[in-house]
């Protein structure tokens, strides 16, 4: 709760694989700050290491240069520490919504019975009643991004990474989606590190967005969203809104120009 | 007919044709009308009745054709001789042994092979380095040809019971090491990271992950190894066996006794159905049982 240690930190984190055709840098040191209760966005080409961030916050990946610290505790290498929702839904065929929704929770030896009776008001309360005992086959892919979306709210950690989580839906879906995220976000009170192409969708949810490059990854731009909460849809349309997302396009607009460059010369 | 009805001659159509590409007119040649061939289906007494007939018909023309001498019975035998063995066989002889004997030989085998082969094909998951080792005798076991083993199986386990579940085993552990490796590898990494990245442990992934989607290849073979355990067991029991259907055969085929041989061909014929019929139900209730 204090100001003074952000609740996550990514300090001079860096990632160099090591491929056939020799060393591949794929981060340059890296380094974030985000204090409790936060919402911040990743922007950036394709292959500029959004994913490698959040592969290494999650413990997945141990980097080659830098730490992670959650609550000023070191973090680095450690799983289980935040709730990280990959692209994919990867809700299991074989379960039903209820026991896909708990599972973090059933890692974590709750007993199952607790922890059905705590997912099922949530169910409820955000959009899948009458779903809990359906398997997921049977849901749309906003609902299926909505449970998978709760798995990782009730793995009951404070900060969330969320990898393109609206990516595969469709732009009225999407929308729809974003509301509810807010929802959530504000009920749960979580810090949340949210990674996208869309630029918009960065700007309308965030409190602040880190412009990527690439090659190696690296953050070329930090700008503050200081937009008052709870946003409308109509903001998206305000001066001060279209300001920033024209800074964010110009930024990866030279960024890409210079990276093909790059390309070019190599 | 209608073909021909429509088109004079195929000498005419190619000229016209080359005529039209020339002028590059816009009317194309008249195509000679097709419909979608329709089936009827026949309603369900007419195939089964059809069904039926062709079997009495076959068995009449057999009987008929011994007692005619147009087939030798001494070589074919004939339906009659082969009841009135059938008869025999269940009343005073070694029928009721016979079935047991082989019926516990196929399904110890079967449920060996399967559920050892199964544990083999996921342990795979455990480690690359040691799949890696494995996966090349895995390989080279499953092209040797099993049944060319089982006369050294006999020597090594014995006549009785042991040695025919031995070999059926053999035949259906291999098949499904294979399958169970294919669930293994065909599994989604990104899901065993969502599980890392819940704090699962090794033992949990493979619980919770690892066994329940590789599940349905496990069941789909349960059909196939019911066929080779059973394979198995008669081939053992051809090589050396005091009980069995297939020792049963391989008696009555070297005494002569053909009618006895059509008998136990077609009570294994039976006891083959009967066990994959049950077999296809467990593994439809499994798979039930899975989706949800």
């Amino acid at each position: 709760m204090s100001s003074s240690a952000p609740k996550l930190c990514v300090a001079d984190v860096s990632m160099t694989f090591q491929t056939r055709s020799g060393a591949f840098r794929a981060l340059a040191p890296v380094t974030l700050a985000i204090p409790q209760g936060r919402f911040v966005s990743l922007i950036g080409p394709s292959g500029c290491g959004k994913t490698t961030i959040f592969n290494i916050i999650a413990g997945l990946l141990e980097p080659t240069g830098g730490r992670v610290l959650i609550d000023g505790v070191d973090a680095t290498g450690t799983i289980g520490r935040v709730g990280y929702m990959l692209q994919k839904d990867l809700l299991l065929p074989w379960r039903t919504v209820l026991d896909n929704v708990i599972l973090g929770m059933e890692i974590q030896h709750v007993p199952l019975r607790a922890a059905r009776e705590r997912a099922l008001p949530l169910l409820h309360r955000y959009g899948l009643a009458g779903f809990e005992y359906l398997h997921p086959n049977a849901l749309s892919g906003g609902m299926r991004q909505r449970a998978a979306l709760l798995r990782t709210l009730l793995f009951d950690t404070d900060v969330i990474l969320l990898d393109e989580p609206f990516g595969a839906l469709d732009a009225q879906t999407k929308l729809k989606m974003q509301e509810w995220l807010m929802q959530l976000w504000s009920d749960f009170n979580k810090t949340v590190l949210f990674v996208t192409h869309d630029v918009e969708e960065a700007i309308y949810l965030s409190d602040e967005v880190h412009v990527m490059a690439t090659r190696p990854g690296r953050i070329i731009a930090t700008i503050p969203v200081p937009l008052a909460r709870p946003r409308i849809r109509g903001s998206v349309l305000t001066g001060e809104f279209l300001a920033i997302k024209e800074r964010c396009l110009e930024l990866l607009h030279l960024e890409g120009t210079a990276s093909e460059q790059i390309n070019e010369a190599a | 007919m209608a073909v021909q009805d429509t088109s004079p001659s195929v000498g005419a159509m190619e000229r016209l044709d080359r005529e039209q590409a020339s002028v590059q007119s816009a009317t194309p040649a008249a195509k000679p009308v097709r419909r979608l061939p329709v089936q009827k289906d026949w309603p369900a007494w007419a195939l089964i009745s059809a069904q039926i007939g062709i079997l009495i018909g076959a068995l009449s023309l057999w009987e008929i054709g011994a007692r005619a001498g147009w087939i030798d019975a001494f070589f074919w035998s004939q339906p009659s001789a082969i009841a009135h063995t059938m008869a025999i066989f269940f009343a005073s002889g070694d029928a009721w042994t016979d079935i047991s004997f082989t019926f516990r030989s196929t399904i110890f085998g079967f449920l060996l092979g399967t559920t050892a082969g199964s544990l083999l094909g996921l342990s795979f998951w455990w480690s690359r380095n040691y799949a890696a080792i494995v996966q090349p005798y895995v390989i080279c076991l499953e092209s040797i040809p099993k049944l060319a083993l089982a006369p050294l199986i006999i020597l090594v386990f014995g006549i009785g019971l042991v040695s025919k579940v031995a070999v059926a085993t053999a035949l259906t552990l291999v098949v499904s090491t294979l399958t169970a490796y294919a669930g293994v590898k065909a599994l989604d990494p990104d899901g065993e990271k969502l599980f890392y990245s819940l704090g699962a442990s090794r033992l949990q992934v493979f619980r919770k992950l690892v066994v329940p989607f590789c599940l349905p290849w496990i069941i789909s073979v349960l059909r196939v190894n019911i066929g080779l355990a059973l394979t198995g067991a008669i081939v053992g029991e051809f090589i050396a066996s005091q009980h069995g259907l297939g020792r049963a055969i391989l008696y009555a085929g070297q005494t002569y006794d053909i009618a006895l041989v059509w008998v136990a061909v077609l009570v294994l014929s039976t006891l083959a159905m009967v066990m994959y019929a049950t077999v296809s139900w467990v593994e439809g209730m499994l798979r039930k049982g899975v989706r949800q």
